[in-house]
C-alpha cells in the first residue's frame, strides 16, 4: 500500500475542487472467518445523487474477477484504469486491510458516502456490503455477509 | 537430442509434476460426484419457473447459481442473515447446505498455486511447460521406439520399468497434453495476458421505476435452464436498479418492476474458447473426460519413479570417464559402439591415455553422431563392437543411417578398430561396414582398420602403438580387461549324456539367486530371463567369458543351460566336471533376436546336440499349445537324446506337436538336414502357413539346414535370405 500513490490516483480520479485541500484518513476494514480463500474488495465513493465519484482502495489483483465486485463493476464500466496505482492483495478471511489516505475536505460532511464491495471465489458475491457516510468525525458501520466492521479516522 | 529435451525436463520438474498430478486426479472426482449427487432440473424446465419456485420459498433471495454439472445454490438474507443451500429444481426448495468444501479448497490452492500465490502460480506453470515438452518429447521417444508412428500400441520388450514407463505413456500421453496445455492457457488468462475479460453491456439508464414483478412471468427467463448461469436480483428498495442474467450466450440486465430484458450483450469469441479451455481442464461440465484426464494424471507418479530408474541404470550401464572434454573443445573424438559394455571399458583406457598425452579427447557413443558437435575434432576414433552377424551393436544403432544422410564426411581424418571373436565368421563385421561406408563417403584415413580379439590386451597395446606412430607420440595402451558385473549360481541338479559316443554332455540346472527390488525395476542381474538369451559364464582362469544359450525363462525358476566337453575347453571342462552344490560365476546378456514371439504361427525348431537347449525352452514355455515341430539330430539315440523323458512328456502334454529324430551313428548316418528333407512336403506346408524357423546349434549344422531349406522351398519361389529379411528365420550358431 503506497498513500502517495493513492493519494496522486485520486487526485486525478476525484474531479473536485480544491483538491489541493486534503487531510490524511486512515481506513480499516476486518473480515470475519467466511471459509474461503482471500476476498476481493473495492472501496469508492458516490456522491449524495448515488453516481460514482472515484476509488479509493482495490482489493485483489486479477482484473478478470473484478466483475463479481458488481456495485463497482456497474458504477465504473470495469475499468481498471480507475484503480491503477491503488491496487493490492486480496485480503484473507480473518485479516485487516489498513490503508492511509489523503482524502479532499470537499468530500466530507457533504453527503458523499463510502461504499465496500466484496467476493470470494467460489461463494457469493456481496456488492455493497458496507455503505457509510463520509463525516469529518469518522464513522464505522459492519458489513452482513465477510466484513466485520468497516471504519476511517 | 530428442531424448535430452525429455531427461532434463523430467528429472528437474518431476517432484513437482506429481504433486500437481496427484491433486489434479483427486480434483477430478468432484465434478463427477456433484453430477451424481445434483438435484437435476427436469427438461423444459424454465429459468423463469425455477426463479419464480426460489423466490416465492425464499424472501431476501439475492442471487440463484446454476454450476456445470446441474447443481443449484441460491444465496439470501434471512433476517440480516446470509444464508446459502442447494435447491432442488423440481421444488425449489432447499436439497442440502451450500458450504464450500474446505478439502477441494485445500487441493484446488495447492493443484494451482502450491499454497504460493501468483509465484506459485508461475511455478505450475513452468511445471505445466515442462509436461507439455515431456509429452511431446516422449511421443517422438515412444515413436522411435515401437518403429514408427503406425507402431505405436506395438508389443515392447525389455526391462519392466522401460516398458511400464511406455506402456502407460503411450495411453496417457493426449491426456498430458491435453491438461498441460490447458493449464497454461488457464494461467495467461488468470494473468491477464489474454483478452477473454468478461463482457457486460452498459447498465441501463432508463428503467420502469416499477418493483416487484414475478420472476416467474418474466419475458426475459423464459429459456431453457440448461443454459442458465446465474442471477442476481435487484436492490428492491432501489426502484434504479436491475436484475443481472447470465447464461452460457452472455450477460444482460432485467427490469425488477417488468421482467423486460433492458441490455444484453453475447459473449465475446476469447471467452468462449477460455469457458471451454476450463472446462476441458477442470472437467467441470464434462465430468466423464474429468474422470478420464485424473486417470492419466496418475500414470504421472509411475512414470515420474520409472524414468528415474531408467536415467540412474543408463548412467550405470556406461562406465564414467574421468575428464570427458566438452565436445566443442575435443580436438580427439571417441566414439563408442558397445553392446555389452566390455568396448566402453577400452575406450576408457585410451581416453585416459591420449589425455595423459595432451589431447583433448571427448567420448560419445556412436548412436548420437553429430559431427557439427565438434568444430574442433582433428581426428575421429571409431571403436565398435559387432552384434550377431554384423548388425549395429546397441550404442550405434542409426550410426550408418546417420553417415549416409550426411552431404559428406569430415574433414578431420577417421581411425576404426572393431572388436570381435575370430572364431565367429561376423568377426568385426559391423566395424568393416563402418569402415566401408566411411571410404565410399570420402571420409580421409587415419588408419586402416584394425581389429582386437576376444578382448585382447596384446591386440589393443599393438593397435595404440601403431596410432601413436600415427600421430606422432609414444601410446602406452594398459587395458585391464572389465569384468561383466557377475553372481555365483549354484548347480542343483545334472543330468548326463553321451559318454558312450565321446562326446561328454550335461543338462545343468543351477538355483536362480535372489532377485533385489532394484534388479527387478531396471531388469538388471536374473530378473528377467527367456530361453534363448545368454548366460555368461566365468570360467577360472580366464577373464573372459564364454556365453551359453538358456534352456530356460525367469518364470521357470531355475537357471538351465546344456554343454558339451569340447577338447581342450576351459570353461566347457569346468562345467562339465561340476558336481552338485558347486558353484559359477555367471551374468546375463539378453538376445532378442532369437525368441520364439508371442504369434501363433506354427514353429518349426531345428538344433543339434547341445543346440536343443534354447528349442527345449521354448517347448517347456509353450503354455498356449501354439503348435511347434522340432527337428533334433543326436549322435545316437542310446547315448546323447538329449531331453528325452521331457519330449516324451512335452507331447502328450501338447506343448510339442510333432518331434522327428535324426541319428548321425550307425549303418545309416542320418543328419537333421536329412529329416528335414524327409518331411520336405510337410516343412513346405508350414512355412507357406506363416511358420517362423528357428536354428539353434553348430556351424556346419546351421549351413547344412540351409542348403535343405532352399531346395524346399524353391518350388514356393522362397529363399532361406527372403524369410531372414522378414524374420522369420532365425540363428543361433556357435
Amino acid at each position: 500500500m503506497n498513500p502517495l500513490a493513492a493519494v496522486l490516483a485520486l487526485s486525478t480520479a476525484l474531479t473536485l475542487p480544491a483538491v489541493a485541500l486534503a487531510r490524511p484518513v486512515t481506513l480499516a476494514a476486518t473480515l470475519n472467518n467466511y471459509g474461503g480463500d482471500g476476498a476481493y474488495l473495492a472501496l469508492y465513493v458516490t456522491d449524495p445523487q448515488g453516481a460514482y465519484v472515484g476509488s479509493l482502495w482495490m482489493a485483489g489483483t486479477k482484473s478478470k474477477y473484478y466483475e463479481h465486485l458488481s456495485g463497482w463493476y456497474r458504477a465504473t464500466g470495469g475499468d481498471t484504469r480507475q484503480v491503477d496505482g491503488i491496487t493490492g492483495a486480496s485480503v484473507g478471511a480473518g485479516r485487516t486491510l489498513e490503508i492511509t489516505l489523503d482524502l479532499a475536505d470537499a468530500l466530507f460532511d457533504a453527503g458523499y458516502t463510502l461504499h465496500v464491495d466484496a467476493a470470494v471465489e467460489e461463494m457469493r458475491d456481496s456488492p455493497n456490503e458496507v455503505a457509510l457516510p463520509l463525516n469529518s468525525a469518522g464513522a464505522s458501520a459492519s458489513g452482513t455477509r465477510y466484513i466485520t466492521s468497516v471504519s476511517y479516522r | 537430442m530428442i531424448r535430452a529435451f525429455h531427461r532434463w525436463p523430467g528429472l528437474v520438474a518431476a517432484l513437482l509434476l506429481v504433486v500437481l498430478a496427484l491433486s489434479g486426479a483427486a480434483l477430478s472426482l468432484y465434478p463427477a460426484v456433484e453430477r451424481l449427487s445434483a438435484p437435476q432440473a427436469g427438461a423444459g424446465l424454465s429459468v423463469a419457473d425455477l426463479a419464480g419456485r426460489i423466490a416465492a420459498s425464499h424472501p431476501g433471495l439475492e442471487q440463484i447459481r446454476r454450476a456445470p454439472s446441474g447443481l443449484v445454490t441460491a444465496y439470501w438474507f434471512d433476517g440480516g442473515t446470509p444464508q446459502a443451500a442447494v435447491i432442488d429444481p423440481a421444488t425449489g426448495l432447499d436439497a442440502a447446505p451450500a458450504d464450500p468444501d474446505p478439502v477441494r479448497r485445500w487441493l484446488t490452492n495447492l493443484h494451482r498455486s502450491l499454497f504460493l500465490g501468483d509465484a506459485g502460480r508461475i511455478v505450475t506453470a513452468v511445471g505445466a511447460g515442462a509436461m507439455l515438452v515431456l509429452a511431446l518429447s516422449g511421443a517422438v521417444l515412444v515413436a522411435r521406439r515401437t518403429g514408427g508412428w503406425r507402431r505405436w500400441f506395438a508389443p515392447l520388450r525389455g526391462p519392466v520399468a522401460g516398458r511400464l514407463h511406455v506402456e502407460i505413456a503411450r495411453i496417457a500421453v493426449l491426456g498430458l497434453v491435453l491438461s498441460s496445455a490447458t493449464a497454461l492457457w488457464m494461467t495467461a488468462s488468470t494473468f491477464d495476458l489474454l483478452p477473454d475479460g468478461a463482457s457486460t453491456p452498459p447498465f441501463p439508464a432508463e428503467v420502469s421505476g416499477r418493483t416487484g414483478a414475478d420472476l416467474a412471468a418474466a419475458g426475459a427467463l423464459q429459456i431453457p435452464v440448461a443454459t442458465f448461469r446465474s442471477l442476481s436480483l435487484a436492490d428492491p428498495g432501489d426502484p434504479a436498479d436491475a436484475h443481472t442474467l447470465k447464461t452460457a450466450q452472455g450477460t444482460g440486465y432485467l427490469d425488477q418492476g417488468t421482467g423486460a430484458l433492458l441490455a444484453w450483450a453475447d459473449l465475446a469469441g476469447w471467452s468462449r474458447v477460455s469457458e471451454t479451455i476450463f472446462m476441458l481442464h477442470t472437467g467441470q461440465g464434462a465430468a466423464v473426460l474429468g474422470l478420464v484426464l485424473g486417470l492419466m494424471a496418475l500414470g504421472v507418479p509411475v512414470m515420474a519413479g520409472t524414468g528415474l530408474v531408467l536415467w540412474l541404470a543408463s548412467r550405470r550401464a556406461r562406465p564414467r570417464i574421468r575428464g570427458n572434454a566438452p565436445p566443442r573443445n575435443a580436438g580427439t573424438v571417441l566414439l563408442v559402439g558397445s553392446e555389452g559394455g566390455s568396448t566402453w571399458g577400452f575406450a576408457s583406457t585410451l581416453h585416459a591415455a591420449l589425455t595423459d598425452a595432451g589431447q583433448n579427447v571427448h567420448v560419445a557413443p556412436m548412436s548420437g553422431f553429430d559431427p557439427a558437435r565438434y568444430p574442433r575434432a582433428a581426428r575421429f576414433i571409431i571403436l565398435a563392437a559387432t552384434y550377431g552377424e554384423g548388425c549395429a551393436p546397441a550404442s550405434a544403432r542409426g550410426f550408418l543411417d546417420r553417415l549416409a544422410r550426411m552431404d559428406r564426411a569430415p574433414c578431420a581424418p577417421l581411425a576404426v578398430l572393431g572388436f570381435g571373436d575370430r572364431s565367429f565368421p561376423a568377426f568385426c563385421a559391423y566395424a568393416e561396414a563402418v569402415s566401408t561406408a566411411a571410404e565410399a563417403k570420402g571420409w580421409p584415413q587415419l588408419l586402416a582398420t584394425g581389429s582386437i580379439d576376444r578382448q585382447s590386451p596384446q591386440d589393443f597395446a599393438r593397435w595404440g602403438r601403431t596410432l601413436g606412430a600415427a600421430l606422432g607420440m609414444a601410446l602406452d595402451l594398459v587395458h585391464q580387461p572389465v569384468t561383466p558385473a557377475s553372481e555365483p549360481l549354484t548347480l542343483v541338479s545334472r543330468r548326463d549324456y553321451g559318454a558312450e559316443v565321446q562326446a561328454p554332455t550335461a543338462i545343468l540346472r543351477f538355483a536362480r539367486p535372489p532377485v533385489t527390488l532394484w534388479q527387478r525395476l531396471t531388469g538388471q542381474g536374473f530378473a528377467r530371463y527367456r530361453a534363448g538369451d545368454l548366460l555368461g559364464i566365468l570360467p577360472e582362469g580366464s577373464p573372459v567369458p564364454r556365453l551359453y544359450s538358456l534352456a530356460s525363462g525367469s518364470s521357470d525358476g531355475f537357471i538351465e543351460i546344456v554343454v558339451r566337453k569340447q577338447p581342450g575347453g576351459l570353461c566347457s571342462g569346468q562345467l562339465v566336471e561340476l558336481q552338485r552344490g558347486g558353484t559359477v560365476q555367471a551374468f546375463l546378456r539378453r538376445n532378442p533376436g532369437f525368441r520364439a514371439g508371442r504369434g501363433r504361427t506354427p514353429l518349426i525348431l531345428i538344433g543339434a546336440g547341445t543346440g536343443i537347449g534354447p528349442l527345449a525352452g521354448f517347448i517347456r514355455a509353450n503354455a498356449r499349445r501354439r503348435p511347434v515341430h522340432l527337428f533334433f539330430g543326436m549322435r545316437h539315440p542310446d547315448s546323447d537324446f538329449l531331453y528325452r523323458e521331457d519330449l516324451a512328456e512335452w507331447q502328450a502334454s501338447r506343448r510339442l506337436s510333432r518331434l522327428v529324430t535324426a541319428r548321425s551313428r550307425g549303418e545309416r548316418p542320418h543328419y537333421v538336414q536329412d529329416a528335414l528333407r524327409h518331411e520336405a512336403a510337410e516343412v513346405a506346408r508350414l512355412i507357406g502357413e506363416g511358420a517362423r524357423v528357428m536354428v539353434c546349434g553348430g556351424r556346419g549344422m546351421a549351413a547344412g539346414v540351409s542348403t535343405a531349406l532352399a531346395e524346399i522351398l524353391a518350388p514356393a519361389g522362397l529363399t532361406p535370405a527372403l524369410l531372414k529379411a522378414e524374420g522369420r528365420y532365425v540363428e543361433d550358431i556357435y
